[in-house]
């Protein structure tokens, strides 16, 4: 009979491996996948994991990987604070439009201000913005005790009512000719998020991500705060005997991961998309969910899942030109990966043992 | 603008149709969490409900075989569910999570050659004197059977969690597994069932909306039920009646703002639109000071060696 044992401790091998394996599962199961519909396993696969590296087109891809896995990283690095400590922010994407909102809006504001200025304060703004619709869900929680993730939730249908108010109303492009969404803002100068090495796809937001990795890592590593967050997320009892203030923990989770995710929206609005529209946001938000457990919460970790799953994006792009794959194939690939993870964490804590005879 | 085109008999009646997915998919997830699971898959397991409703009922030209199998697809989505927090030892918050995410992008592969499609219509019920009184009857009397299912389904949960049995094993589940492992309860087993009772629920639900409250298909068409399905649970304190209650509120709400759209009130379309979840919020603000009547296991994972 096999029988199910918690490990005395929690098995550092398997925590390294169960992010590979699952990728493994998932490339079998997601090709048997594509099997059904009609595509090629192999080069399906083939197509999404080393197209946009290797293929004849990688040198327009492999910029792409950059801007594609920053908002990704720079979301889940956030996410991954309060996911240690068990606080759930899941309206990463509310946060997301808001924060390109209130970055755009401080754009459109100065239009056509030349000013070294203007993109300083769309970063703050984009933050702030971000950090302030986060707050909402923090606030209500620290006060009446409101369950976080519906809030945050909930508040993600209102961003994108908000966002289409905006683009159809108040930063309607006047030059538009009546079509929805802002002015460009790629052509305006001074709050363009331009590549900062042509050709490259580097552009602030990479640095910013690459600087909240390093930042995140240090917290969590060398910080009291973050060993105040993996106590509370390992231990809460000991936490609390040892003092920790879950209301401060709560603001600065939430507000952190809120002001990431606004910059990553900031990034992306005055950036590669360019300018406010109803559709600009693309699940960034949702996505870097998946990435925050792929990469174990681990700031590293999440670095290389970021660009995993950005990988997959471009990957995915490429095979619905080239193989006619649909799109929702690669967000059910997506998911795919988020479940295997899930289910073999089980290796980590617990171990499966051979025992003869009966079993109480 | 003209409110006196808002019909109040009508304004009824389609707050009934309005509250029906929500009340399927909040009755669901309450037996769910009784026995002490927390599972935030609800809006995943209701658009794969909506679109596996849908395509047998187009396929076959019949609804009620549509609901079925949106029972049926609710209840596998839900046993992945069952997998990873069951038997896999998952946290449920991020398992949910994930059969969100994954119940929505499978949901648009399955659906993708069904855009633009009308469903076959579900019939009304016509009982000879009551729907043919005034105002009473188009209110209560002339609607689809599913809408009356959803209501007798509140009735049989409140029966079953009080007056049987196994509705006290449930509980005792949900309040303390430990002890009713001690007991020789198997508590496994009775919270799978509730788990896949709760995506048959959701599934169901799902299928209301693409079949006949909307009545097509499009990609995300439950936008954020689910959620607020789950909130609705909090706000019923975990009692069936009451979160029958909350559905009609949460309905009128919806059906409301729809009306308030077409009668071209002065405030943008947008912020009416918004209105149902920032009241979710509101109400979720101030239901959460009471936190008494959760099931105390809700969300803890069990395994026998603990």
């Amino acid at each position: 009979m096999i029988r199910l044992e918690k490990r005395p401790q929690s098995s550092h091998t398997w925590s390294m491996a169960t992010p590979l394996v699952a990728v493994l599962a998932t490339m079998i199961f997601g090709g048997a996948l594509f099997g059904i519909l009609g595509t090629n396993p192999l080069t399906a696969i083939r197509t999404i994991f080393f197209e946009p590296l290797f293929g004849e087109f990688a040198f327009y891809y492999r910029p792409q990987l950059l801007v594609k896995g920053a908002p990704l990283v720079l979301i889940a690095i956030g996410l991954s604070l309060g996911f240690r400590a068990g606080i759930w922010n899941i309206g990463a994407e509310g946060q997301y439009i808001i924060g390109a909102l209130v970055g755009a809006g401080i754009a459109l504001a100065f239009y056509p201000l030349d000013a070294w200025f203007v993109f300083p304060l769309m970063i703050i703004g984009g933050a702030a913005g971000g950090m302030a619709w986060a707050m909402i869900p923090a606030l209500l929680k620290v006060r009446f005790g409101t369950n976080e993730i519906l809030v945050s939730l909930m508040l993600v249908y209102v961003a994108e009512q908000f966002l289409a108010s905006m683009a159809l109303g108040l930063m309607k492009n006047p030059e538009g000719f009546g079509f929805p969404g802002s002015r460009n803002l790629q052509e305006y100068e001074s709050a363009h998020n331009a590549e900062l090495i042509t050709g490259t796809g580097m552009h602030l937001g990479v640095v910013f991500a690459l600087i909240a990795v390093i930042f995140a890592y240090v917290l969590l590593n060398r910080h009291m705060l973050g060993f105040q967050i993996r106590l509370t997320g390992d231990a809460p009892r000991a936490a609390r005997f040892a003092g920790v203030k879950p209301a401060r923990l709560i603001l600065f989770c939430l507000g952190a991961s809120g002001a990431l995710a606004g910059l990553a929206g900031l990034f992306e609005v005055s950036g590669p998309a360019g300018q406010v529209n109803i559709d600009f946001n693309v699940g960034y938000g949702f996505t870097a969910i998946i990435v925050a457990f792929l990469g174990r919460l681990h700031p590293v970790g999440i670095l290389l899942a970021g660009g995993l799953m950005a990988l997959t994006y471009i990957g995915g792009e490429i095979a619905q030109g080239q193989l006619g794959l649909p799109s929702a194939a690669i967000q059910v690939f997506q998911g795919m990966l988020l479940f295997f993870l899930l289910a073999l964490d089980l290796l980590t804590n617990y171990r499966f043992r051979l025992t003869r005879g009966e079993v109480a | 603008m003209d409110l006196s085109a808002i019909n109040p008999v009508l304004l009824i009646a389609s707050l009934m149709v309005a509250a029906t997915p929500l009340l399927l998919a909040a009755i669901g997830e309450l037996v769910v969490e009784k026995a002490g699971v927390l599972n935030l898959g609800v809006e995943g397991m209701m658009i794969v409900g909506a679109i596996s409703g849908f395509a047998i009922s187009v396929e076959t030209g019949s609804p009620y075989l549509g609901f079925l199998c949106a029972a049926i697809g609710g209840a596998v989505l839900s046993l992945l569910f069952v997998i990873l927090t069951q038997y896999a030892l998952a946290n449920q918050v991020a398992s949910g999570l994930a059969l969100t995410l994954f119940g929505l992008g499978i949901s648009s592969l399955m659906g993708q050659s069904y855009v633009g499609i009308k469903p076959p219509a579900t019939g009304e019920i016509w009982l000879p004197i009551l729907s043919d009184l005034p105002v009473i009857g188009p209110i209560f009397f002339q609607h689809d059977p599913i809408l009356y299912f959803g209501i007798a389904l509140v009735a049989a949960v409140w029966v079953l969690l009080k007056y049987s049995r196994f509705g006290l094993i449930l509980r005792a589940v949900g309040e303390n597994h430990d002890a009713a492992h001690a007991l020789g309860y198997k508590v496994v087993r009775v919270r799978t069932l509730a788990i896949l009772f709760g995506g048959a629920c959701a599934g169901l639900g799902g299928a209301y909306i693409s079949l006949i409250r909307v009545p097509q298909w499009t990609e995300g068409m439950t936008a954020g039920v689910g959620w607020i399905a789950l909130a609705l649970v909090v706000f019923a304190s975990w009692k069936p009646w009451r979160a029958l209650i909350g559905a009609y509120l949460f309905g009128g709400i919806t059906v409301l703002q729809l009306n308030l759209q077409a009668a071209g009130v002065a405030i943008p379309v947008e912020y009416l639109a918004m209105s149902p979840y920032l009241i979710t919020i509101l109400v979720l603000v101030i239901l959460s000071a009471d936190k008494s009547s959760a099931p105390a296991a809700l969300g803890r994972i069990f395994h026998a060696s603990n």
